[in-house]
């Protein structure tokens, strides 16, 4: 008994190394360049100096302005999608969803790009940079506020809604009062599932914002080429942001929020 | 009735402007002209670029190939790792699924940051190896992630059963409890091709300089601009085409599967 329950639990020592050295160790290593200077020798200077630096501290507040404009546009453009599939007594309603599903296999670069191409054939591309990004990121981020807000929309009992009915609830209360409180789950999970991305992934800025636009992850990535201890800090600032908030919201619900989970 | 109506517009609003910029790029990729917004004629000369052009075919094997290689890796890995950690002792469990989430809930840019900085001061060079480590970074804690459940819900007494009438343990594992968990491998497996296929950022970090895929190098077409820019961009509208036809094939193939299954 005692040798075959070894035998089972060996099966994840492999994945155990391979976490050990791929993502354990560089994450020591960020956390080590973050609090050292040029010559190797402990130092806060690099916490020092992003938190007295306006240059980098408006970087950051444009981005988190840019990532909270995007989230709110996700949000209001998927909530009544999600909501109307949800409720929707319709029998092909997993097509419909799966539709919407659909773009977000092909390849991210190749649909940012046709976001580019139709841009620059209107002529917005290079004029309205802002916009343009902001633009971008919401078409590309929004199945990731659909998927988590249909799955808790869907899961609320329909009964709820009658019992709402039947003790003189309106439309209005109804939403307020019993969908609104019971999707916040799926509305947690979809906020940091389209937040982060949109403070980070640089893509769509450098595409369609012309690379005028720098957002914290391109930020990090113009400290790769010059200075790693400054980069390092940023991202573990960064890493610990992102991990806070997600403790704080409860993190990823369950893998059916995960992107393409659904297929 | 009204709101019917009303419902059934604004779904199908943002359906179309979900797909307006591929159908724009669809109905372009069969004009002669390298310009969206003129029309030439008909033609699939942007089809035949896309064929015929060296560095785009070579960049198209290498996405496939890092893709199915990583998501190969990643599965058996991933698979593994999952039985490990749910046969483990609660402690080493919850280290390991906690290091595990850690690429799932960490922005991208910093997973490759990390990686990078790491393969430099270890003194690894970038080659194809480190760009298929940083694909089996994001991909296999998914696949672990999509089997989990499939463990959770699996009826541990059936192993003991396959034990008890003689199985060795690695067969009553192969037997017994991956077609138990099957379900969640493939999941994972297709989860793992299609972060591989979409994935930039961690690409570009891990790269060796001279290995491009669709990501890195439409992205340095478009951003950077190189000699042939006009006739590169051009054919990425029939490539994109061409992967929205296979891709919505793909999506139907396996609805009417799934129909079928369901009416046995």
């Amino acid at each position: 008994m005692k040798r075959l329950r070894f035998s089972r639990k060996t099966l994840g020592i492999p994945y155990a190394v391979f976490l050990l050295f791929f993502v354990v160790i560089p994450m020591l290593v960020i956390v080590f360049y973050a609090f050292t200077d040029q010559e190797n020798h402990f130092s806060v200077m690099n916490f020092a100096k992003f938190f007295s630096d306006p240059t980098k501290l408006s970087t950051i507040v444009y981005s988190l302005v840019i990532a909270l404009i995007t989230t709110v546009c996700c949000l209001v453009i998927a909530y009544p999608v999600a909501l109307i599939l949800a409720r929707s007594k319709m029998k092909k309603k997993s097509v419909i969803l799966m539709l919407f599903v659909t773009p977000m296999w092909i390849n991210f670069v190749l649909r940012v790009n046709a976001i580019r191409e139709l841009l620059n054939w209107i002529g917005l591309l290079g004029e309205a940079n802002y916009f343009n990004t902001i633009l971008g990121m919401v078409y590309d981020f929004l199945p990731f506020m659909i998927l988590p807000l249909y799955n808790t929309l869907v899961k609320i009992d329909n009964s709820l809604y009658e019992a709402s009915a039947d003790l003189g609830g309106n439309a209005f209360t109804t939403f307020t009062r019993v969908t609104l409180p019971l999707s916040m789950p799926g509305i947690m999970s979809g906020i940091t599932m389209v937040f982060l991305p949109s403070m980070t992934n640089y893509v769509v800025s450098d595409m369609l914002g012309n690379s005028k636009i720098t957002i914290i992850g391109k930020f990090i990535e113009t400290y790769f080429g010059s200075d790693w201890h400054m980069g390092s800090m940023i991202a573990l600032i960064l890493l610990i942001v992102v991990f806070t908030s997600t403790m704080l919201t409860g993190g990823f619900q369950s893998e059916e929020n995960v992107r393409g989970a659904n297929l | 009735m009204m709101k019917k109506c009303f419902k059934a517009t604004y779904i199908g609003l943002i359906l179309f402007l979900l797909y307006a910029p591929i159908l724009l790029l669809a109905v372009y990729s069969f004009n002669s002209a390298d310009i969206i917004g003129t029309w030439g004629e008909f033609s699939f000369r942007h089809y035949i670029t896309l064929f015929t052009d060296e560095a785009i075919l070579e960049m198209i094997g290498n996405t496939l190939l890092l893709a199915f290689s990583a998501a190969i890796l990643s599965t058996v890995l991933g698979t593994a790792g999952a039985l490990g950690i749910y046969y483990s002792k609660r402690r080493v469990k919850t280290a390991l699924n906690g290091v595990s989430q850690i690429p799932i809930i960490n922005a991208e840019i910093v997973t490759a940051l990390a990686l990078a900085i790491t393969f430099v001061v270890v003194g690894i060079e970038k080659s194809f190896f480190t760009l298929l480590i940083g694909h089996m970074v994001i991909c296999a804690p998914f696949v672990v992630l999509s089997i989990m459940p499939k463990l959770k819900q699996m009826d541990n007494s059936l192993y003991e059963a396959a034990l008890d009438l003689g199985a060795s343990p690695a067969k009553a594992l192969f037997k017994v409890v991956l077609p138990q968990i099957i379900p969640g491998v493939i999941s994972g497996f297709m989860l793992a091709i299609t972060l591989s296929l979409d994935d930039y950022i961690v690409t570009s970090y891990c790269k060796p300089s001279t290995f491009n895929t669709i990501s890195t190098y439409v992205y340095n077409a478009t951003t950077k601009g190189n000699a042939h820019t006009a006739v590169t961009l051009s054919s990425f509208w029939a490539l994109t085409t061409i992967i929205f036809v296979v891709i919505v094939a793909t999506v139907v193939a396996a609805n009417l599967i799934g129909k079928k299954k369901e009416e046995r």
